[in-house]
C-alpha cells in the first residue's frame, strides 16, 4: 500500500472541490463542492493518521465530519430560505451584502 | 506565588471603583448621588493622608507592595507599590477629586444626562489613574494605561461642549496610539526578560535589572515605544494638539482631572520607566528631548498669548509647563529631577485652581470666549482676586508653590545645559505676559463685553429687587453699568471648594520641605538607576551629595 | 590705575549667628505681613479699623527696627554682621536654599528707611485715601509690599532677595492698577510687572550662574568663593546682576515702565516708585560690592557707570518736557537713581554715596511726591501742572515743605542733595583719565538740568498766576484749591525736616557705619579738589535755575501744550522713543509671531494630523469597493491568500 496515492486522491478531490466553488453559481453545488474539499482534507489526515501510527488525525477527520453535519444543516435551510425568497439558487445573484 | 503584602494601595485602587458603582446605582437621585461620590472621594483623601502617613521616605524602593496573580502564564501580577514620586502624586489625585467634585456640584449636564453617571466616570477614572501610579507590573501599568482612556472618552465625549464627539475621538485616537507603540516596547522588554532569565516577567524591579544593562542599539527602540507614548500624553510639542481641544470641550472638572493629572502620567513615565529602564538610551537621546521641551516652553507660551478661549490658553499654558518638567526630568541633575517631581504636583495644585476659577467665570458670563469679558473685577472682586493668585502660582511667583518647582527645575538644569534653561528661563517673561493680560482682559478695565453687560439693557439692566445679591452689589458699585443678571461673587460652595488649592498654592511655596522631603530619596534613587552623577558638587559637607549604594 | 578697586575678601566676612533681640528679627517681615493677610482675608469687617493695623503694623516693624539698629551700632565693628537662619527653604543634595535673614549695617539701614518712611507713608494715606471704599484693600497691598522689600533687603542669600524682589514686583503691579477699572492703569501695571521679569531674567540666571560655579546661593558663601572664579564668570554674574537691577530701578533700557506706573495712587508713587522698591537696583549692586569690588569686575562695573550715567541724562533730558506733575518727579526719580547707580559703580570709592543718596533722595522725593499728591488732592485729582499756577497762597504747608524738597533735591549748599550728589560728582571726577572727565561731566550736566526742570515746575504749580481760575477739571467741577487735613501734612513736614537735615548728620558717619557690610571707604582724588566741585555744581545748578526762571518765571504761561516745539522738546516728550522702539522691537514682532504661530498651530500641526485622519479615512472609502457582495469573488481572494501562505512558509521551510 502506497499512502502517496492516497494524498494525490485527496489532493486531485481537494482541487476539484476548489475549482468548483470558484466557477459554479448554483449555491447547491457550491455547496456540494465545499464538501468534496472537506473530505478530500479527511482523507489526508487519515492518511497521515496511518503514515504516523498515531490516531490524533483519524480523531480530527471525525470532528471534521461532526462540524461539516453541522455546516450542511446550518447552509441548506440558508440556501433553501434565499430559494424561497427569490426563487433562484445563484449565488451571484445574492450579493446584497457588500459596501 | 499568591497575594501578599499590605492591602492599602489595593483600598486606595479599588474604593472609588466600588463608589463609582453605588454612584451609578443611585443615579435615580441626583442629591444622593453627588453626596455618596463626595463621600467616597473624602473617604479615598483620608485613605491617602494614612497611606502617606505610613511611607517612609528613605525606606525601601517600593513600600506598601502588594502582589495578586494574573496571568501565571506570562508572568503578569496585580502588584502595585509605590515610591515617593507615586505618592505624592495618588495623594493629589485623592486631594483634587472631591474638589472636582464640589466645583461641578452646580454643573449644567446635557440632556438625558444625570449626575449619578457623571460623578460615577469620574471616581471610575480615579480608580483608574490611581492604579496607573501605583502599578508595578509593566503589563499591569500599559493595560490601566489604556482603560484610564475609556471613561475619560466618555467624560469627554457625553458630558462636553460643542464639538465634544471631535475631541473625545481625537484624544483617545493619539492617546491609543502612542499606548499601542508602547506595547511593542514592553513585549520587547519582557522578551528580553525572558532571553536572559529563562523566563520572561513584566516585573518592573527585575526588568530595571535585565533592560538596563541592553546595548544601546536595543535601548533605543525600546525608549522610543515608551517615550512616544509618554510624549503624548504629556504632551511634547509636536504631539500636543489632542490637548487644546480636549481641554476646550472637556466639561471643567474633567478638564482638571485631564490637565491636573491624566497627562502627569506621562512625566511620571519618564520618570519611573525610561529613566531606570534605558539609562543608555536616556543619556543619547536627551538633547532631542530638551529641544523637544524648551520648543514646548517657548510654543506653548506664544500659543498661549493668541488664544482668544479661555480654556484652549489653559491647555497651552498647561503645554508649556510640561515643557519645563521635561527639561527638568532630562536636565540630569537631582535639584532638577525634584524640581520636576515638585512641578508636578505643584502643576496640577496651581493649574486646578486656575481650570476651576476660569470655570467658575465660565459658569456666570455664559462664554468661554475671552473677549465677552472686561472689567469684572467690579462686579466680582474676591473672583478676580481667586483668578490673580491662581494666575501668579502660574506665573511662579516667589512665595507661590510653582516658584519652588520651576526655580529647582532651572537651577538645576543650569549646569548641564546653561542655553536650554536660559531660553526656558525667558519663558518667565512670557508667563507674566499671558497670565497678566488675560487678567487684564477678563477682569480689569470699564465693565464691558456681551458676558457681562445686557446689550439691550442700555444702562437700566440692574434689577436690584430680583437680581440676587450679587445684582444688587453691582449696582450699588456702579447704577450705570448695566451688568447682566445672576453675575455675583463666589459662593459658599465655590469658596470652601479653592480654599484648600489656595492654602496649599501658599503653604507649599514658603514651606514646600514636606514634599521635597518625600520625594527626595526616590529622586536619587532615579539618579542612581539612571547612571547620573550631579554636575554640581556640594560646597559645605560631603553628607549633602548624591550617594548610591 | 585700579588702586581704588579691593579685593572682596578684604571685607568683613566673619559672620554671626544672630542671638537676643536679634533672633526675633522675623517679626519685621511676618508684623507688615500678617497685617496684610489680616485684612485681605478679614474682608470688609475690618474696613472699619484696616488702617488703623495697616499703620500699626508698621509703625511697630519700625519700632522694632530701631531698637535693632541701636543694639547693633553697640556691638564691636566685627560683630555687626549677622545671619539668622530661619528654615531649610529649598534643600536638595548639593543646594541648599536657605530661609534666613541677614542683619547687618546695610541692611538695618535700609529696614529704618523703609518702615519710616513706609510708617509716614501709611499715615499719610490715611488721609489721602480716605474717600475710597476699598482703602482696606490698599494698606493690605502697602503692607505687603513693606514686607517684601524688608525680605529682599534682609534675605541672607540671593533666592530670598528673588523672593522679596519679585514679591516687590507683584505688590506694585497690585497698587499701580489700583485704579484696575481704567484701562491705563492696567496697562501700566502689566508693563511695569513685565519689564520687571525682564530684569529678573538677569537676576535669576545670575543666580543660576553662581550655583553652578560656586554651589551656593547664600551670600556667606557665594561671597567668599567669588575671588577665585574666572574673570569671564564675574563679569557675567556682575552684568546679569546689573539686568536685574535695571529692570527694578528703571534703569536704561528698562526704564519705561517707571513713569507709567505713575498712574497708581500718589502715596504708591512716593513710597514704591520714588523712595524704596526702584532703590532695590542700588541696594542689590551695594550688597554684592565684594563681587563688584574684584579688579575681575572692572568691566562689569564699566557697565554700570555708564548705564548710570545714560540714565541719569535721559532722566533729566525728559523731565524738562513733561507738563505732567507726577511723570516730571518720576523721570527726576529716573535720573537720581541713574546717580546712584553710577556711584555703586564706581566701586569703593562710592558704595557709600550711592547709598547716602539713596537715603537724602528717599527723604525728598517722597516729600515732593506727597507734595505732588497734595496738591492734586486739593485740585480735583489735576495732573496737568499747565493748569496750576500760584497755588503757593492757598497751600502753604505744602509749599513750604515742597519747596524744601525741592532746594534739597538741586543741592542747594548745606540742605542733604547737596551732601550726597556733589560726593558722588566729586567721586566721579576722579576716575582715572578721560573716564573722569567723561562721567563726572556728565553729572555735573546733569545736576544743571535737574535744576532747571525743578525750578520748572515749581514756578508753574505754586508761583505765577493762577491758571486753574477759569477752568474746570474733567469730571466737570470747579477748582477749589484747598491745605490737605493734618494725616497728610505731618508726614510732610517729617520728611521735609528729613530733607534738609539728613545728609548734614548722615554724611559723616554712614560710611564708617556701613564699612562693614560694604567694606570701607576709598577716599580718591581727582584733578579738581572737593571744594572746587562743591562751587562748580552750585553755579551750575544756579544756571539751570536761573534759566528757568528767565524762560517760564517771566510772563503769560499757555494753559494748553504748544503744539509748535523743536525737535529736542518733541523727542522728550516722546520719551526720547524709547516706548517707539520698544513697540517696533519687541510688541508688534511678538503679536506678529504670535498670530502666525496660533495660524500655524492650527493649520499646521493639526492639520497635520487631521489630514492623516482625512487621507485614512478617504483610503479606506476605496478599499470599501472590494467588497463586492460576489461569494465567488471572495472565495477567489481566499484562495489566492492561502496560496500565498503556503508559498511563504515552504519557502521558509525549503528556501
Amino acid at each position: 500500500m502506497t499512502p502517496s496515492y492516497y494524498l494525490l486522491l485527496s489532493a486531485l478531490l481537494f482541487t476539484i472541490g476548489a475549482v468548483g466553488v470558484l466557477v459554479r453559481r448554483n449555491a447547491i453545488v457550491v455547496f456540494m463542492c465545499v464538501e468534496l474539499m472537506l473530505n478530500a482534507v479527511n482523507l489526508t489526515l487519515v492518511t497521515f493518521a496511518r503514515i504516523n501510527g498515531t490516531l490524533s488525525g483519524q480523531v480530527m477527520a471525525f470532528f471534521v465530519m461532526v462540524v461539516a453535519a453541522a455546516e450542511v444543516v446550518v447552509g441548506l435551510a440558508i440556501i433553501m430560505s434565499i430559494f424561497r425568497t427569490r426563487r433562484t439558487a445563484s449565488v451571484d445573484d445574492a450579493n446584497l451584502l457588500k459596501y | 506565588m499568591s497575594t501578599s503584602g499590605s492591602w492599602l494601595l489595593a483600598a486606595l485602587a479599588l474604593l472609588p471603583l466600588v463608589g463609582a458603582a453605588v454612584v451609578v446605582a443611585l443615579r435615580g437621585n441626583d442629591r444622593t448621588a453627588k453626596l455618596a461620590a463626595l463621600g467616597f472621594s473624602v473617604v479615598e483623601f483620608v485613605l491617602a493622608l494614612v497611606a502617606w502617613a505610613s511611607f517612609e521616605p528613605g525606606g525601601a524602593r517600593l513600600q506598601q507592595a502588594f502582589s495578586f496573580d494574573w496571568i501565571p502564564a506570562f508572568g503578569v501580577h496585580i502588584s502595585f507599590g509605590v515610591d515617593g514620586i507615586a505618592l505624592v502624586m495618588i495623594a493629589v489625585i485623592a486631594l483634587l477629586v472631591p474638589l472636582v467634585i464640589g466645583a461641578g456640584w452646580a454643573e449644567k449636564l446635557p440632556e438625558g444626562r444625570t449626575a449619578g453617571g457623571f460623578f460615577g466616570l469620574i471616581l471610575l477614572e480615579q480608580a483608574l489613574t490611581v492604579g496607573v501610579f501605583a502599578a508595578t507590573d509593566v503589563f499591569l501599568f500599559y493595560v490601566l494605561f489604556e482603560i484610564m482612556l475609556i471613561p475619560m472618552y466618555f467624560l469627554i465625549g457625553s458630558y462636553g461642549g460643542a464639538r465634544r464627539q471631535y475631541a473625545a475621538v481625537k484624544f483617545f485616537l493619539y492617546s491609543f496610539l502612542g499606548g499601542l507603540i508602547m506595547l511593542a516596547s514592553v513585549i520587547g522588554c519582557y522578551v528580553m526578560a525572558g532571553d536572559e532569565l529563562g523566563q520572561g516577567t513584566f516585573d518592573w524591579a527585575t526588568l530595571v535589572r535585565v533592560v538596563s544593562d541592553a546595548p544601546l542599539s536595543t535601548q533605543i527602540w525600546l525608549f522610543l515605544g515608551f517615550f512616544i507614548a509618554f510624549a503624548v500624553k504629556a504632551p511634547l510639542v509636536p504631539l500636543h494638539t489632542w490637548l487644546p481641544d480636549a481641554t476646550a470641550e472637556a466639561p471643567i472638572g474633567v478638564a482638571v482631572l485631564l490637565v491636573g493629572i491624566l497627562d502627569k502620567v506621562g512625566t511620571f513615565g519618564f520618570l519611573r520607566y525610561l529613566l531606570p529602564m534605558f539609562p543608555a538610551a536616556s543619556a543619547e537621546l536627551a538633547p532631542l528631548v530638551l529641544v523637544l521641551a524648551v520648543a514646548g516652553v517657548v510654543y506653548g507660551s506664544l500659543l498661549a498669548t493668541g488664544q482668544t478661549d479661555m480654556k484652549r490658553f489653559i491647555a497651552y499654558v498647561s503645554i508649556a509647563h510640561f515643557g519645563f518638567i521635561a527639561l527638568g526630568i532630562f536636565a540630569f541633575s537631582s535639584q532638577a529631577m525634584t524640581g520636576s517631581v515638585t512641578y508636578m504636583v505643584n502643576h496640577s495644585i496651581a493649574t486646578g485652581m486656575l481650570i476651576l476659577v476660569v470655570g467658575m467665570v465660565i459658569a456666570r458670563g455664559g462664554s468661554t470666549r475671552i473677549a465677552d469679558y472686561g472689567g469684572m473685577a467690579k462686579l466680582t472682586p474676591l473672583l478676580a482676586g481667586v483668578l490673580l493668585i491662581a494666575g501668579l502660582s502660574t506665573l511662579s511667583l516667589p512665595g507661590t508653590n510653582s516658584f519652588v518647582s520651576e526655580f529647582l527645575v532651572l537651577i538645576g538644569s543650569f549646569p548641564n545645559a546653561p542655553v536650554f534653561t536660559a531660553i526656558a528661563t525667558v519663558g518667565m517673561v512670557f508667563a507674566a505676559l499671558y497670565v497678566l493680560w488675560l487678567y487684564q482682559r477678563v477682569m480689569q478695565g470699564p465693565l464691558r463685553g456681551s458676558a457681562l453687560v445686557d446689550s439691550s439693557g442700555g444702562g437700566a439692566g440692574v434689577d436690584t429687587a430680583r437680581g440676587g445679591p450679587g445684582a444688587a452689589r453691582a449696582a450699588v458699585l456702579d447704577p450705570e453699568v448695566g451688568a447682566k443678571k445672576g453675575i455675583f461673587d463666589l459662593n459658599g460652595r465655590e469658596k470652601a471648594v479653592l480654599a484648600p488649592l489656595l492654602l496649599l498654592i501658599v503653604g507649599l511655596g514658603v514651606y514646600p520641605k514636606p514634599v521635597l522631603d518625600t520625594v527626595a530619596p526616590t529622586v536619587d534613587a532615579t539618579m542612581c538607576e539612571a547612571r547620573l552623577v550631579d554636575p554640581v558638587q556640594p560646597v559645605q559637607s560631603a553628607e549633602r551629595q548624591l550617594q548610591c549604594p | 590705575m585700579t588702586g581704588i578697586s579691593v579685593p572682596g575678601t578684604n571685607l568683613a566676612m566673619e559672620v554671626q549667628q544672630a542671638s537676643g533681640a536679634a533672633g526675633a528679627a522675623w517679626l519685621l517681615l511676618v508684623l507688615p505681613a500678617l497685617g496684610a493677610a489680616v485684612l485681605l482675608i478679614g474682608g470688609r469687617r475690618t474696613d472699619k479699623w484696616g488702617h488703623l493695623l495697616g499703620s500699626g503694623t508698621v509703625i511697630a516693624a519700625f519700632v522694632y527696627g530701631l531698637f535693632l539698629f541701636l543694639g547693633t551700632t553697640s556691638l564691636a565693628e566685627d560683630q555687626r554682621v549677622r545671619d539668622l537662619h530661619l528654615f531649610d527653604w529649598m534643600p536638595v543634595n548639593a543646594l541648599d536654599v536657605e530661609f534666613g535673614l541677614r542683619i547687618d549695617p546695610l541692611s538695618l539701614t535700609f529696614v529704618l528707611l523703609i518702615t519710616g518712611v513706609g510708617a509716614l507713608i501709611h499715615i499719610y494715606s490715611i488721609g489721602y485715601m480716605a474717600d475710597d471704599r476699598d482703602r482696606r484693600r490698599f494698606f493690605a497691598y502697602l503692607n505687603l509690599f513693606v514686607s517684601a522689600m524688608l525680605l529682599l533687603v534682609l534675605g541672607n542669600g540671593f533666592v530670598t532677595l528673588y523672593f522679596g524682589w519679585e514679591g516687590v514686583g507683584l505688590a506694585s503691579f497690585l497698587l499701580i492698577g489700583w485704579y484696575q477699572g481704567k484701562d491705563f492703569a492696567a496697562t501700566a501695571a502689566k508693563k511695569a510687572f513685565l519689564m520687571n521679569r525682564v530684569g529678573d531674567v538677569g537676576l535669576a540666571l545670575a543666580i543660576f550662574l553662581m550655583f553652578k560655579t560656586m554651589g551656593s546661593t547664600q551670600y556667606d558663601v557665594v561671597f567668599a568663593q567669588i575671588g577665585n572664579q574666572s574673570t569671564a564668570t564675574v563679569v557675567a554674574i556682575g552684568l546679569l546682576l546689573l539686568l536685574g537691577a535695571c529692570g527694578k530701578s528703571g534703569q536704561f533700557p528698562l526704564q519705561a515702565w517707571l513713569p507709567d506706573a505713575m498712574a497708581g495712587p500718589t502715596p504708591v508713587s512716593a513710597l514704591i516708585h520714588a523712595a524704596t522698591m526702584v532703590t532695590a537696583g542700588v541696594y542689590l549692586i551695594a550688597r554684592c560690592a565684594p563681587i563688584y569690588s574684584l579688579p575681575q569686575a572692572a568691566d562689569a562695573r564699566l557697565a554700570v557707570m555708564v548705564i548710570g550715567a545714560v540714565t541719569l541724562l535721559i532722566g533729566c533730558v525728559i523731565g524738562c518736557a513733561y507738563d505732567d506733575f507726577k511723570k516730571v518727579l518720576a523721570y527726576s526719580t529716573v535720573s537720581q537713581i541713574g546717580y546712584m547707580i553710577l556711584a555703586v559703580g564706581l566701586g569703593p570709592a562710592g558704595y557709600a554715596f550711592g547709598i547716602l543718596h539713596l537715603l537724602t533722595h528717599g527723604f525728598f522725593k517722597a516729600g515732593l511726591f506727597l507734595g505732588a499728591g497734595s496738591v492734586m488732592h486739593g485740585m480735583n485729582d489735576e495732573g496737568d501742572i499747565r493748569r496750576m499756577g500760584g497755588l503757593a497762597r492757598k497751600m502753604p504747608v505744602t509749599f513750604i515743605t515742597w519747596t524744601l524738597g525741592y532746594l534739597a533735591l538741586i543741592g542747594f549748599p548745606f540742605l542733604s542733595g547737596y551732601f550726597s550728589k556733589d560726593a558722588i560728582i566729586a567721586a566721579a571726577f576722579s576716575e582715572p583719565g578721560n573716564r573722569g572727565w567723561v562721567f563726572g561731566g556728565i553729572a555735573l550736566l546733569g545736576a544743571g538740568l535737574t535744576a532747571f526742570y525743578m525750578t520748572r515746575l515749581l514756578i508753574l504749580v505754586f508761583l505765577g498766576k493762577p491758571r486753574w481760575k477759569d477752568l474746570k477739571s474733567e469730571d466737570g467741577r470747579d477748582y477749589h484749591p484747598h491745605e490737605a487735613p493734618a494725616t497728610m501734612t505731618i508726614p510732610m513736614i517729617v520728611l521735609a525736616v528729613g530733607s534738609v537735615f539728613a545728609g548734614l548728620v548722615l554724611s559723616g558717619m554712614l560710611p564708617e557705619w556701613l564699612t562693614p557690610s560694604i567694606g570701607p571707604l576709598v577716599e580718591a582724588h581727582g584733578p579738581l579738589s572737593h571744594g572746587m566741585i562743591a562751587v562748580l555744581t552750585v553755579a551750575i545748578s544756579a544756571l539751570g535755575a536761573g534759566l528757568a526762571f528767565l524762560l517760564f518765571g517771566r510772563g503769560e504761561q499757555p494753559v494748553t501744550r504748544p503744539r509748535r516745539v523743536s525737535f529736542p522738546v518733541r523727542a522728550a516728550r516722546a520719551d526720547l522713543y524709547g516706548n517707539h522702539l520698544n513697540e517696533a522691537l519687541f510688541a508688534r514682532p511678538g503679536t506678529w509671531l504670535t498670530r502666525a504661530l496660533v495660524y500655524i498651530d492650527n493649520r499646521g500641526v493639526d492639520g497635520l494630523v487631521n489630514g492623516i485622519a482625512a487621507s485614512l479615512g478617504g483610503s479606506s472609502g476605496r478599499l470599501r469597493r472590494m467588497q463586492t457582495g460576489f461569494v465567488r469573488s471572495y472565495a477567489l481572494s481566499m484562495l489566492g491568500g492561502s496560496i500565498l501562505v503556503i508559498a511563504a512558509l515552504l519557502m521558509v521551510r525549503f528556501g
